[in-house]
């Protein structure tokens, strides 16, 4: 615990938070990071040799992709999320976590618990082919018991604040909590073939469940990894460059013009398919207008730093944290680009997609959370810095390059997969068929493994600087040992 | 805490005078590109939702003032495809397919025609190439079960091989084990003599004897096939279900019969005329 919680003159010491769940969550976090760039790379890898599922269904890649997915957005991104929101909830709001230790931890090893029985089901086949909604109801039920806890000890620490305003990042926070819920619960609606059965059927048929999959799916992108890990850059890059926030007003009008926008955009990954016309407009024009609500956030996150670029280098955890929002930017600017009817024609259904998603998933929500997570360890643990700077510059660097090599391999085969598909030779027929674009493909799934690689290298590296941090010795200070119960 | 408003010498802007933890936030008004950028985005979402199929109500949704469908732009598109081959598919249509050949700017466009129709309909069975694979027969080779004349091809491709249609390819080879037609070891005695056939057995007096009682009404005293019954030759080393010992055995014993779909209502004329056209000359048309 530092001790500038209790520099605020005249104030009474802050109050002893809750912070074992939130260093659990630190360590799960990168656990579950390196098993999902792990996974990523082994699917990478399954791409471009298709005998590595060695004819086993269990390995398959129909199997392992959702595995990839949902360890990388719901396990690391997830547990993240949940670490980190504890933490600033407490201390922007002075307030000692609702239910206490109790309900932090079951809101943290529930989620646990959850990751593991869905991760089991994909393997074992089990799964309702939703995409980043895959597992069961059984699943499902139990997620929202844990949701609903978090929920409770997230909004019962805001509302039993000290701080008589509540903090930018919070309204994220809570806007990503709220809405994940109505998502998570909507869009699972299904009944049991059997109580004693893993099968369900869902409540949604035809294009209502295809509308309803991806207003869900979409607004996972928005309020999971969007919103949310804003809440974390709005506490953590301020705190890490030790500037002000850059415009206290942006931040409410991209806020409420962000979280009113994603809602809508949903159907445009319904382009050109049985959706009716007016409901693709919408998705459409929603997500143009989503660009710069979205930028917003940039705008805040990288200004933030005037007057502070000199730490970028000296401090490498907080060149992570404002390269993820210069993916950021990148990201939101490309997405309503691909949402447009024409781009999307060429977009849709290509590698373009999964790059996309990937500067998003890998420069944005990965590196936010290396970022976050190398400020919080020092801090948590009381330590003076992390065990090797030098080694978080390595970790940059090589994930940095990874990342180039994804996301360029995947705009080249995206975009030379769409072309492919539309082209007609000069008589008038498709000139190609669908292996022949999965043969030119190849080579540029293999720099997508190389990238995946060197991702996987990046985190193994923080791992094990995280874990030496851990285990080097403690800085002993007066500050360590906090005043007795404020409260 | 009271609010206490400072100014930050760095930016020259005031905080808020709020402060959580230690952060505080400036009150730098929007920024100006933001803000217009911002506007026009929304004017180009109301102009859009104008032209466009847009906001819905209770029993309908406004059109937009272009008529937009895109329905109807597929239909276009495909109609303005079709338009630019009709000259040449208007021909494919009224000539025979033996006159096709005789004819180079038409027979190449068949052939590019038929081309594309394979990649999209038959390579998922058959291959990119045309090669084939286990139980679904190469069509690059001069092998053919049910004939390998223009005709023979196309009659194949519009009725397809034991399904549901009226003219389907119809014959069904038994199941000599499974029924008890045979013993096991009859089965096997037959496999010798059918290995023996390609010359990788000695036959036994019991398997030739067996062959010409029970397979070679169809597939001939010598083992040669026919293609009226769709009967495969045995004797030519190329096999469907592969040509080991163990794979004969459980051909004979559990009996095959694959089959194809009849591509009649699926594909116009034209098209599996091209079709046909183009597996005529992949390698082995007769």
């Amino acid at each position: 615990m530092s001790s500038q919680a209790v520099l605020n003159t005249g104030r009474p010491p802050a109050p002893r938070y809750v912070e074992d769940v939130i260093r659990a969550a630190v360590v799960l976090s990168m656990f579950w990071g390196v098993v999902a760039f792990l996974a990523g790379v082994v699917i990478a890898a399954q791409l471009v040799w298709p005998q590595l599922s060695f004819d086993s269904e269990y390995l398959t890649f129909g199997r392992l992709r959702p595995l990839h997915t949902s360890a990388a957005i719901f396990a690391f991104g997830g547990t993240a999320l949940i670490g980190t929101a504890f933490h600033v909830v407490q201390r922007t709001c002075r307030a000692r976590l609702f239910g206490g230790a109790p309900l932090g931890w079951f809101v943290l090893l529930g989620y646990q618990f959850f990751i593991v029985t869905a991760a089991a089901g994909y393997l074992l086949g089990i799964t309702q082919s939703k995409e980043y909604a895959e597992p069961e109801w059984f699943v499902d039920l139990w997620l929202t018991i844990v949701w609903v806890a978090y929920l409770v000890a997230y909004l019962g620490t805001v509302l039993k604040r000290e701080e008589p305003h509540i903090y930018v990042a919070n309204w994220f926070y809570l806007a990503f909590i709220i809405t994940i819920a109505g998502l998570h619960i909507v869009n699972n609606m299904a009944i049991p073939v059997s109580i004693t059965g893993s099968k369900s059927y869902g409540a949604w048929s035809g294009v209502q469940d295809a509308m309803i999959q991806w207003w869900y799916g979409h607004n996972a992108v928005g309020f999971f990894l969007t919103a949310a890990f804003l809440g974390m850059m709005y506490y953590y890059i301020p705190k890490a460059a030790n500037r002000p926030v850059y415009s206290y007003r942006l931040s409410i009008v991209h806020f409420w013009s962000l979280v009113f926008m994603y809602i809508w955009a949903g159907p445009h990954h319904l382009h050109y398919t049985s959706l009716p016309d007016w409901a693709q407009t919408l998705g459409m024009v929603f997500s143009v207008m989503l660009w710069m609500p979205s930028w917003g956030g940039m705008i805040n996150g990288l200004m933030t730093l005037s007057g502070a670029w000199d730490k970028l280098r000296t401090d490498p955890g907080l060149r992570f944290s404002v390269t993820a929002v210069g993916f950021y930017g990148m990201a939101t600017f490309e997405g309503p680009v691909m949402s447009i009817k024409a781009v999307n024609s060429l977009s849709h259904y290509t590698d373009w997609t999964i790059g996309h998603v990937h500067s998003g998933a890998l420069g944005w929500v990965a590196f936010i959370v290396f970022g976050t997570l190398y400020y919080m360890v020092p801090k948590m643990w009381n330590r003076p810095a992390m065990w090797s700077t030098r080694l978080i510059g390595w970790h940059y660097w090589i994930a940095t390059i990874g990342i180039v090599l994804y996301i360029t391999a995947m705009w080249v085969s995206g975009i030379m997969q769409g072309l492919m598909w539309r082209a007609y030779d000069e008589l008038g027929f498709l000139q190609y068929s669908f292996v022949e674009t999965v043969a030119a493909m190849q080579p540029f799934y293999f720099i997508r493994f190389l990238g995946g690689v060197c991702f996987l290298t990046g985190g193994l590296l923080m791992a094990y600087n995280m874990w030496r941090t851990i285990r080097s010795e403690a800085v002993v200070t007066s500050a360590r040992h906090q005043p007795a119960l404020a409260a | 805490m009271p609010t206490k408003i400072e100014k930050d010498t760095l930016s020259g802007q005031n905080t808020t005078g709020h402060e959580w933890d230690g952060v505080k936030e400036l009150n730098t008004p929007l920024p100006t590109w933001w803000i217009y950028t911002f506007y026009a985005t929304v004017v180009f979402a109301i102009v859009y939702c104008a032209l466009y199929p847009s906001w819905p109500w209770l029993n309908g949704h406004a059109k937009g003032m272009l008529g937009y469908w895109s329905r109807a732009e597929l239909t276009q598109e495909l109609d303005a495809q079709a338009k630019a081959r009709s000259g040449f598919v208007d021909r494919i249509r009224a000539t025979s397919l033996a006159d096709i050949a005789k004819e180079p700017e038409l027979f190449n466009f068949a052939m590019a025609g038929g081309r594309s129709a394979f990649q999209t309909n038959c390579m998922q069975c058959h291959g990119a190439g045309g090669a084939g694979s286990r139980g679904f027969p190469n069509l690059v080779d001069d092998d053919w079960i049910w004939g390998g004349s223009l005709e023979q091809i196309r009659a194949t491709i519009e009725h397809g091989i034991r399904n549901t249609d009226d003219k389907s390819r119809q014959s069904m080879m038994p199941r000599f084990g499974v029924d008890g037609l045979l013993t096991g070891t009859q089965v096997a005695a037959v496999t010798d003599y059918v290995l023996s056939l390609s010359g990788k057995a000695k036959a036994t007096p019991e398997g030739t004897q067996l062959f010409q009682e029970q397979c070679a009404a169809c597939h001939g005293p010598d083992g040669k096939g026919n293609q009226e019954l769709g009967a495969p030759s045995l004797a030519d080393g190329i096999w469907l279900y592969g040509g080991d010992r163990d794979a004969i055995y459980r051909s004979i014993f559990y009996a095959r019969n694959g089959s194809m779909p009849a591509w009649a209502g699926r594909l116009d004329e034209a098209t599996i005329k091209m079709l046909t056209i183009y597996v005529h000359a992949l390698g082995g048309g007769r």
